[in-house]
């Protein structure tokens, strides 16, 4: 199972390194690697099917807990079917699609990355691990929304992709730790058995909002939708597989996991419910009302992703069978119509629902892939569609009371919308009359036309006989989203009752609205108005805001004059330090531990004072480095005074050394001049004092509190013992910390290292600007 | 003598940063110099510091019998004495490379204004 | 700096001050001294016999070129770390022999770490102030 979710990586890797050298058609041979592992997760399915699940535990930093511990249920086993079933169309469509790009070895490494970590992210079982997985689908779409990253627009979109889903993956992470803390174990799988304990706590409240940010985020409900049809400026490929069966499911998935921990709780169910249902409302309409197809399939995606959401909320069994039939069924008819949609861009290069019709005549497979997905979609009977609908009815009218019929209503209205958006990108472009700049389109390869095709019949061979799939799959998916067995199986023909009646109604509501319209959109001016409220048109203006924010403060702190920054630093050092100093620390001196003054030292600190004095006020640079001279060998003097003899011998050669190197290259220098005026001086002055004052009150406190000497006196009595030296401070630096020792000089000789090549390079001449 | 020492430090520390606030390099350079031994110093005053008892045992005795100063702060500014050479050298021939290319040794005329961050 | 009596001294001081600077350096385990302060010692004599005969004399005393010795000292030290593995001690773990040598004192690889030091420090300081030097003449040419 490790070597199934690294392969992606691995290959990835590969073709990073050695990509260049294949020939563009050889990368749709890439397209067996997703595929190989469908085949291998579905070798599991018996198992599953048993009730059962299979789990594998790799070791990674056991230390902290977090282990590579994949565990694949009826819910994975689903979603890595999605992943690498439809993942292996992808893969050939794309190699199909992409033949003429020139990177288009990078885009298979985004994509075989992406593909990866999506299926580490729905295979994990610890949070953390699945953490880590989240954290990469968002930066591997980064980079594949952004692929055309010669056009604006398009690494934009990518940005903001980026930080809608990394900002809501920054949720996430509080989320899971805090879920580890309360609930002791970062395994999902332990996690149910803590269900209770979870739900009781105090913080449950304020776990679910970081989960849900991280969920919604991902799956692009309101208010974080609009990162998603703007990621729309991805190659079609990515958004047939990001944007439909993979990424943005992620947060279903998320919220399918924890259902069994988390779910049936009021808040749960409310917060999922409301935002779910108005998520499907708001883009379904908004769906109807653009001429892009993509644009359309992308309002469609969160309207459809709004319903898994709804129904996730409503939480009875019926309603998460509900969703495990339609994430299957959403996956399989809009990864269709994303790649019909791809297709028409590709032959005729425009997206305009208004300019395209008629295409059936130059496309005919692509017009039959784009027919049965919209059926599908559409939830005509005998498609997977039909099934999905007739479970989301079940579901809704389950509910108790009046809900039901409000719950019903809202589903039927986004259903209705649904249908109307999947109609015209399935089948608006391919009938009316062909334009004559379109009939010259050439052939679509079948590569292009294929993975359509495919995708479109099993969702007819789903739909005619779903019992290929109940007992196998959708059993195992309700029961691992639920907790417990849900024993329902699924049919096509319910018999004669309200849930056809809707579905009919839907139907037929739906098909009529379209061919009144002549499958024509609204108008997207209609929705201007509403622009200035839009989450996306806010978000931009909070961006642009902390921009304009961020440029100023900059502005302000860092202004490029070195004196300022440290003026800065240095004011608020004396701000905070002085602060405590004088309210929590009681000032005083203890005399008693201070030798007496002699006079010879008063003398000493009078010379030392006054060598200072000069070093900072002369105007002559050499006088100031003799008054640096004479600092130097004061501070010898202090160390002979106060039995450090090694360090007075270290000082005195040391001072000798830099006055000789300051003379040989400074002599030549100008004069200081004279730049600043007296009342710039008195500031900086006053800000040295007061510093300086400080830096005085606090060595005379410490010496009120000795510091423990434990160190010092073990290596009083070892030195001789240990080490055979007397000469203890020699002691320390060559044998017990001779590896400090050792990085110093290594430290020394890069520096002289530095001096001899800034000297022996070769200055051109001044550039004088 | 402790009390002047202490004076001592805040001096060498108010000083060393008047210095950095100047424009010119030289004497930023200078107030380095002058902070690193103010720091020193505080390092040496924080250890047991005992007039006149270097820390080496004597002759024929194995371990100290008297009171003798802290080889720990001993050795640290040592370390840093030797050290701060390295830097100082460095920073001197960096600002001779300065003056020789932009013939001055005003910080400010270092400054690159890029107006679009 | 033309005095006679500066030249004439620093002759006889370069190799006094020399054998001071060795004397510092092996001294300086069990009295003060040691290898940083020796190296500089050293330093300090060839900068003294640059002083009064000029930069070019002190480095064709000194024949190769300084920065030569900073690898050396530094492969020295490293090696002296590394003996006491050979024996299964840890990494600079301090090995002696067990006598001690009059003049010396005891031997062991502390000492050579020291003398390691040493080296370094020479080498590091001499090229600092050897490439500065040159680096005035090459202008001065300019």
């Amino acid at each position: 199972m490790l070597i199934a979710v690294l392969s992606g990586f691995l290959l990835a890797l590969l073709l990073f390194f050695f990509g260049k050298y294949l020939k563009s058609r050889h990368f749709s041979l890439i397209g067996f690697l997703p595929l190989g592992i469908f085949i291998y997760l579905l070798s599991f399915l018996p198992l599953i099917n048993s009730g059962q699940s299979a789990m594998f535990h790799y070791s990674w930093v056991p230390s902290m807990g977090i282990n590579l511990d994949f565990r694949l249920d009826g819910l994975a086993l689903l979603f890595g079917c999605m992943i690498t079933g439809i993942g292996s169309l992808v893969f050939f469509y794309a190699a199909a699609y992409m033949k003429h790009h020139p990177f288009i070895d990078r885009f298979f490494v985004f994509l075989s990355v992406f593909m990866a970590s999506m299926l580490g992210l729905v295979l994990a079982d610890n949070v953390l691990l699945l953490f880590v997985f989240w954290e990469l689908t968002s930066i591997s779409s980064f980079f594949l929304i952004g692929f055309n990253n010669e056009e604006e627009g398009s690494r934009k979109s990518a940005i903001m992709s980026l930080s809608v889903t990394g900002g809501g993956g920054f949720f996430l992470l509080a989320g899971f730790i805090l879920l580890g803390n309360l609930s002791g174990s970062y395994s999902i799988r332990e996690m149910i058995f803590s269900s209770e304990v979870l739900k009781d706590s105090s913080l449950y409240g304020l776990l679910l909002v970081f989960l849900f940010l991280g969920a919604f985020t991902k799956s692009a409900q309101f208010p974080f939708h609009f990162w998603l049809p703007n990621a729309m400026k991805a190659p079609t490929p990515v958004s047939a597989y990001l944007h439909s069966a993979t990424m943005v499911k992620a947060g279903i998935y998320l919220l399918a996991r924890f259902t069994p921990v988390l779910g049936t709780h009021s808040y749960w169910n409310n917060s999922l419910m409301i935002t779910g249902a108005f998520t499907m409302l708001y883009a379904a309409i908004h769906a109807l009302f653009r001429k892009d197809l993509k644009a359309i399939l992308a309002y469609s995606t969160i309207a459809s992703l709004g319903m898994m959401v709804f129904l996730l909320g409503i939480g009875s069994e019926k309603a998460l069978l509900a969703v495990s039939v339609f994430i299957l069924v959403h996956a399989l008819y809009k990864a269709g119509l994303f790649l019909t949609a791809g297709v028409i861009d590709y032959k005729t290069g425009t997206r305009d629902l208004h300019k395209l019709s008629g295409l059936r005549k130059v496309m005919k497979p692509v017009a039959i892939g784009g027919l049965l997905a919209a059926l599908s979609s559409a939830g005509m009977p005998l498609t997977f569609g039909f099934i999905g609908k007739d479970l989301i009815y079940e579901a809704t009218l389950g509910a108790p009371g009046n809900l039901a019929w409000i719950l019903t209503g809202i589903a039927f209205v986004s259903n209705v919308c649904l249908l109307i958006a999947g109609l015209m990108v399935g089948i608006k472009p391919f009938f009316g009359a062909l334009p004559q700049k379109f009939s010259r389109v050439k052939k679509v390869s079948g590569f292009l036309w294929m993975p359509g095709i495919i995708l479109g019949v099993s969702a007819i061979i789903f739909g005619v006989f779903p019992m290929f799939l109940d007992r196998n799959l959708i059993t195992a998916v309700a029961q691992s989203i639920n907790g417990t067995v849900i024993d329902i199986s699924l049919k096509l023909w319910h018999g004669f009752s309200l849930v056809i009646l809707l579905s009919i109604l839907t139907l037929s509501v739906g098909f009529i609205f379209y061919f009144l319209r002549k499958g024509k959109p609204f108008n997207q001016e209609k929705l201007a108005g509403f622009e200035s409220v839009s989450p996306e048109y806010l978000t931009e203006l909070i961006i642009s805001k902390t921009d304009k924010f961020a440029f100023r403060y900059t502005r302000l702190l860092h202004n490029g004059y070195l004196r300022y920054y440290l003026i800065t630093i240095i004011v608020f050092l004396i701000g905070l330090v002085g602060y405590r100093l004088f309210t929590e620390v009681p000032l005083s001196v203890n005399y008693a531990q201070l030798s007496e003054t002699r006079f010879y030292e008063v003398v000493f600190f009078i010379i030392i004072v006054s060598a200072i004095l000069i070093t900072v006020f002369t105007s002559s640079r050499l006088t100031a480095i003799a008054g640096m001279g004479i600092i130097g060998y004061c501070m010898c003097l202090i160390f002979v005074f106060y039995g450090a003899p090694d360090l007075a011998m270290t000082q005195f050669t040391i001072d000798t050394l830099t006055v000789v190197l300051f003379v040989l290259v400074l002599f030549r220098l100008p004069q200081f001049k004279k730049y600043v005026n007296l009342k710039v001086q008195f500031r900086d002055g006053l800000i040295a004092l007061s510093f300086g004052a400080i830096i005085s009150i606090i060595a005379l406190q410490a010496f009120n509190e000795p510091a423990d000497k434990v160190v010092s006196h073990f290596y009083g009595d070892n030195a001789y013992v240990l080490a055979k030296g007397r000469n203890v401070v020699n002691v320390i630096l060559v044998d017990f910390r001779g590896f400090d020792t050792m990085v110093e000089i290594i430290v020394l000789s890069i520096a002289a290292l530095g001096v001899y090549s800034l000297l022996k390079l070769k200055v051109k001449a001044p550039e004088k600007e | 003598m402790e009390l002047l020492l202490v004076i001592l430090i805040g001096v060498l520390y108010a000083a060393g940063i008047y210095l950095m606030f100047r424009r010119s390099m030289v004497r930023l350079l200078l107030g380095l110099i002058l902070l690193g031994n103010g720091a020193n110093l505080l390092i040496f005053l924080m250890g047991d510091i005992a007039k006149g008892k270097p820390p080496i045992i004597k002759a024929g005795a194995s371990v100290f019998t008297d009171v003798y100063a802290d080889p720990v702060p001993q050795s640290l500014i040592l370390t840093a004495i030797v050290i701060s050479f390295g830097l100082q050298s460095f920073a001197i021939i960096l600002l001779k490379r300065i003056y020789l290319l932009t013939g001055s040794d005003d910080l400010d005329t270092l400054n690159t204004h890029d107006k679009d961050i | 700096m033309n005095s006679i009596i500066l030249k004439t001294a620093s002759s006889y001081l370069l190799p006094l001050l020399l054998m001071f600077s060795v004397f510092i350096l092996l001294r300086g385990h069990s009295l003060s001294g040691g290898g940083f302060v020796g190296g500089l010692v050293a330093s300090i004599a060839f900068v003294l016999h640059a002083f009064a005969h000029g930069f070019d004399k002190a480095r064709a005393i000194f024949r190769t070129n300084p920065g030569f010795l900073i690898p050396v000292g530094l492969f020295l030290c490293f090696i002296m770390g590394a003996v006491p593995t050979f024996f299964g001690a840890p990494f600079m773990k301090g090995l002696w022999l067990e006598k001690s040598i009059p003049g010396i004192g005891h031997i062991g690889t502390a000492l050579f770490f020291d003398i390691g030091v040493f080296i370094v420090v020479i080498g590091v300081t001499l090229t600092i102030l050897f490439t500065i030097s040159e680096s005035d003449m090459e202008q001065e040419e300019v």
